[in-house]
């Protein structure tokens, strides 16, 4: 049997010489009707351009195909070479019988445009479908994808749906038409682990019941394992090892696929979790104690913008942190964690509370001893300042001269970090994230604090530079004696580098404890939930449960104020919010 | 250094840099004297003469030398031009980081007023403030920087909104940093390049504005030179000495062109996205 797509000593080059500048090269594959090939890279090693040049839209980015064929078999058994076919004959095929869906739902749709109408849009062009007939196909194709009450969600624009369900639009628009061939570039990459758990579900069910190929791109080699049949590692252009699902993630050839499979970070429900820290038996200073913080923003209505209610962003929240020890902070987006992060730090002016850091100031220590790393390194550097006026500011905004002392700390903390000796004399952009990742730990660390926030700071970073990261922020943390704030979502890094763990959902905290009891015996239902999304190559064979549940509105009205906690205790060090 | 490079690699640059160099190296020429004869002199019995070995452009009706005219001219169009643009992007800068960083009140109060004075056309504004405090070089200057002022006051204020809301301002402020450090370092360093290319803009229109309002009499005042006032007085010999139209008309033309161009290769140059291109 022919293979319904057969790619051949492919090369893609960009720019004015293509043939010079060739991003992929040598890339060959065969794909059957019904199969899944995942291609897995990290950012630049060519994965989206390979996937792009298959439906030609490559050629819309500056992209040209040097070399090599894509024989694709039409739906009549014609094989037609899509690396030289015509733009009319793409435009076919393109929609009608290959898919696609991008990583970003909220800027791939138009906003203006009801959903339906985007839809429907599909229908008109492939099947000719017009009025009444289109906007039942298009229903029937929201039914298709598990988006409850479809016909009055056709009417709404999609800044009314949540990152979710709009990726769920894109998949019912790419699918509209039956399409043969589905490309799925990082379709989840911009979602909750939740709800990627749900769309990696809803991609798996699709995927039995039409017979539809697909081809899977993503960085996380986890999330490969629930659905893919091959796998294709890519690194700078080249397959490094390509085969079937099992053989590829038991055996690896490559030493890149072995980096990727160890070195990166993966869920081990709590086996990973670190141990070299114990708090002490008796009641020591925390380095940081956080009471009953809550921040709400003001939600105003009606002509003369009177106050209707509040948003509770952080609704109570207690921990108090040691020196020397990690508190992990996980959640999904929406459910406070950075806020309660943004308040300690007085970037949010909180509602109520109190949190004290340690009083007890240690030498050189600014009028702070909590800093604070942010999720992106490109945003949180000044362009158009020099690494070492960078690594100055917090000691000017201190109120002291920038001295040989400062620049000798400069140096010291810049070799510390692993960058090299000539960084002080250049500017950000001359460095890569990881690099700049670590600049910006090293300007927290110049004022010699107690408590450093992460918040998300590995997540926007190649998952093996994140391995290396969470490395030097764990051997920083045992040189300097530091206390950790570790804001993220991804349970994986979390479980690496937290010795506690406390899980927050809608403002508040709803699980706190030792790491390895949360991860290993989670007690809330949400804490559960959340552990179950997390893809992992453990459990590659189970199936994902369809989970259509939504985070409820933090909006409450005026003078609302939730019941008091009541925690129910597990262990010596894990509590749990009590369930109704 | 590496700027003026950049600006010679590229096309409109290399033309409009050009142009913009030679402008400048005449104004200075006529600033400080070194002109081919008096602009004050009137040679009596050369008047109205067309172009000649002697006086390279002719001479006027009353037979001053429209070359060295010319050459002042500029300077004092070029004075007007930079004074203007310097005051108009200095207000711009204040009241644009003010509206940015105190939003709310504020933000509307510098806005609205910015809207009013923008909703006016630039010359009639300038009129109007002409008309009120009487005509002259330093006035039509003010006039010139009011008018601009709105203009840099939203190109300053936009990105400023946008920055203020970046990690790096909030990093700052996490350490501490005072306000002023945050606005000069974090702010102003982002600026210079949309900055840089709305002075060379403004510039050529600030050029343009001068030589209108010198036409209408109500800028640099007689007997000193400017390109508009040189306009003006050709009007009524244009068939009898088209040398008087032309080349003072010229002068306007091509000193527009270049800013116009050089701004255009700035934006280019400065624009990140097509600076990779470049580098």
């Amino acid at each position: 049997m022919t293979p319904l797509l057969s790619v051949s000593d492919l090369h893609v080059g960009f720019g004015r010489d293509p043939r010079a500048s060739e991003i992929v090269r040598r890339v060959s594959f065969d794909l059957a009707a019904g199969e899944t090939l995942a291609i897995v890279g990290e950012s630049g090693s060519g994965k989206s351009v390979t996937a792009l040049s298959i439906n030609r839209l490559v050629d819309y980015g500056g992209g040209q195909i040097t070399r090599g064929s894509i024989a694709y078999t039409r739906a009549d058994g014609r094989t037609l070479d899509l690396a030289q076919a015509s733009e009319r004959e793409l435009t076919k095929i393109r929609g009608g019988e290959i898919g696609m869906i991008f990583q970003e739902p909220m800027t791939s749709l138009n906003p203006v445009l009801t959903i339906g109408e985007q839809i429907e849009e599909s229908f008109r062009l492939h099947r000719g479908l017009t009025g009444r007939q289109a906007s039942a196909a298009a229903k029937d194709a929201l039914d298709r994808v598990r988006i409850p009450d479809a016909a009055r969600r056709l009417k709404y624009c999609p800044h009314q749906l949540s990152g979710g369900m709009l990726q769920r639009v894109m998949i019912a628009a790419a699918i509209s038409c039956n399409p043969r061939l589905l490309i799925a570039d990082e379709p989840t990459t911009a979602l909750d682990v939740t709800v990627q758990a749900q769309i990696m579900a809803l991609l798996a069910e699709l995927k039995r019941e039409t017979d539809m190929a697909m081809i899977f791109i993503t960085h996380d080699i986890g999330l490969v394992a629930g659905i893919a049949d091959t796998v294709m590692v890519m690194q700078s252009g080249e397959v490094v090892e390509q085969g079937r699902l099992d053989t590829v993630l038991d055996t690896p050839q490559h030493p890149y696929t072995r980096h990727l499979l160890s070195a990166v970070p993966h869920f081990e429900a709590g086996r990973a979790a670190r141990t070299d820290f114990r708090r002490p038996d008796t009641p020591a200073a925390p380095a940081l104690k956080v009471e009953g913080l809550t921040v709400r923003f003001p939600v105003t209505s009606g002509l003369f913008r009177r106050q209707t209610g509040a948003v509770h962003a952080v609704d109570g929240v207690d921990f108090d942190l040691m020196p020397g020890e990690t508190l992990g902070i996980v959640g999904e987006s929406g459910s406070g964690k950075s806020t309660t992060a943004r308040a300690i730090l007085g970037l949010v002016p909180p509602t109520r509370g109190r949190f004290s850091a340690n009083t007890n100031l240690r030498e050189g220590q600014g009028s702070s001893a909590v800093q604070m790393v942010f999720q992106n390194p490109y945003a949180s550097l000044n362009p158009r300042l020099r690494v070492d006026s960078i690594l100055a500011e917090p000691v000017i905004a201190a109120g002291r001269r920038v001295t040989a002392e400062t620049t000798q700390r400069m140096t010291q903390l810049l070799e510390r970090v692993g960058l090299p000796k000539d960084a002080l004399q250049r500017y950000p952009h001359e460095f890569s994230g990881g690099q700049r990742q670590r600049l910006c730990i090293a300007r927290a660390l110049m004022l010699n604090p107690s408590v450093v926030v992460l918040d998300e700071a590995v997540s926007a970073l190649d998952v093996s530079v994140q391995a290396k990261v969470l490395q030097l922020l764990v051997e920083l943390q045992q040189e300097f004696g530091l206390a950790y704030l570790f804001v993220s979502h991804d349970m994986a890094v979390v479980e690496r580098i937290a010795h506690r763990i406390a899980v927050v959902y809608a403002g508040r905290i709803v699980e706190i404890g030792d790491a390895t009891s949360i991860l290993s015996k989670p007690k809330h239902s949400y804490t559960k939930r959340l552990i179950a999304a997390v893809p992992s190559i453990d459990r590659r064979h189970q199936t994902f449960d369809l989970d259509t549940r939504q985070v409820p509105s933090l909006v409450r009205p005026l003078g609302y104020e939730p019941d008091p906690a009541a925690w129910q205790r597990y262990g010596p060090d894990h509590k749990a919010l009590a369930e109704a | 250094m590496r700027i003026l490079r950049a600006i010679f690699t590229h096309p409109s640059g290399r033309i409009g840099g050009t142009i913009v160099g030679l402008y400048l190296v005449v104004a200075i020429l006529g600033a400080l004297g070194f002109t081919p004869h008096d602009p004050l002199m009137q040679f009596r019995i050369d008047r109205l003469q067309a172009p000649d070995a002697v006086h390279w452009m002719g001479t006027d009706l009353f037979g001053r030398d429209v070359a060295s005219r010319l050459m002042v001219g500029i300077s004092q169009s070029f004075v007007v031009a930079f004074a203007s643009v310097a005051l108009a992007a200095s207000a711009g800068v204040v009241l644009g980081l003010a509206a940015a960083w105190s939003g709310k009140g504020w933000d509307g109060l510098i806005m609205r007023i910015m809207d009013v004075l923008l909703a006016f056309p630039a010359i009639l504004l300038a009129l109007l403030i002409i008309a009120v405090v009487g005509p002259g070089t330093w006035t039509s200057v003010m006039a010139i920087a009011i008018v601009y002022t709105p203009i840099f006051t939203r190109v300053v204020r936009g990105p400023a909104l946008s920055l203020k809301t970046r990690d790096f301002v909030d990093a700052a402020r996490t350490f501490g940093s005072s306000r002023y450090y945050i606005l000069t370092r974090h702010l102003m360093l982002n600026l210079v390049a949309p900055l840089t290319v709305q002075v060379t803009l403004a510039l050529a229109w600030a050029l343009l504005t001068e030589a209108g309002l010198s036409f209408l009499g109500l800028g640099t005042q007689p007997p000193a030179s400017s390109l508009g006032l040189m306009l003006s007085d050709s009007r009524n010999l244009m068939e009898m000495a088209p040398w008087l139209l032309v080349f003072p008309g010229l002068a306007i033309m091509i000193g527009i062109l270049g800013f116009n161009l050089l701004g255009d290769a700035l934006r280019d140059i400065l624009d990140p996205k097509t600076r990779r291109v470049a580098a």
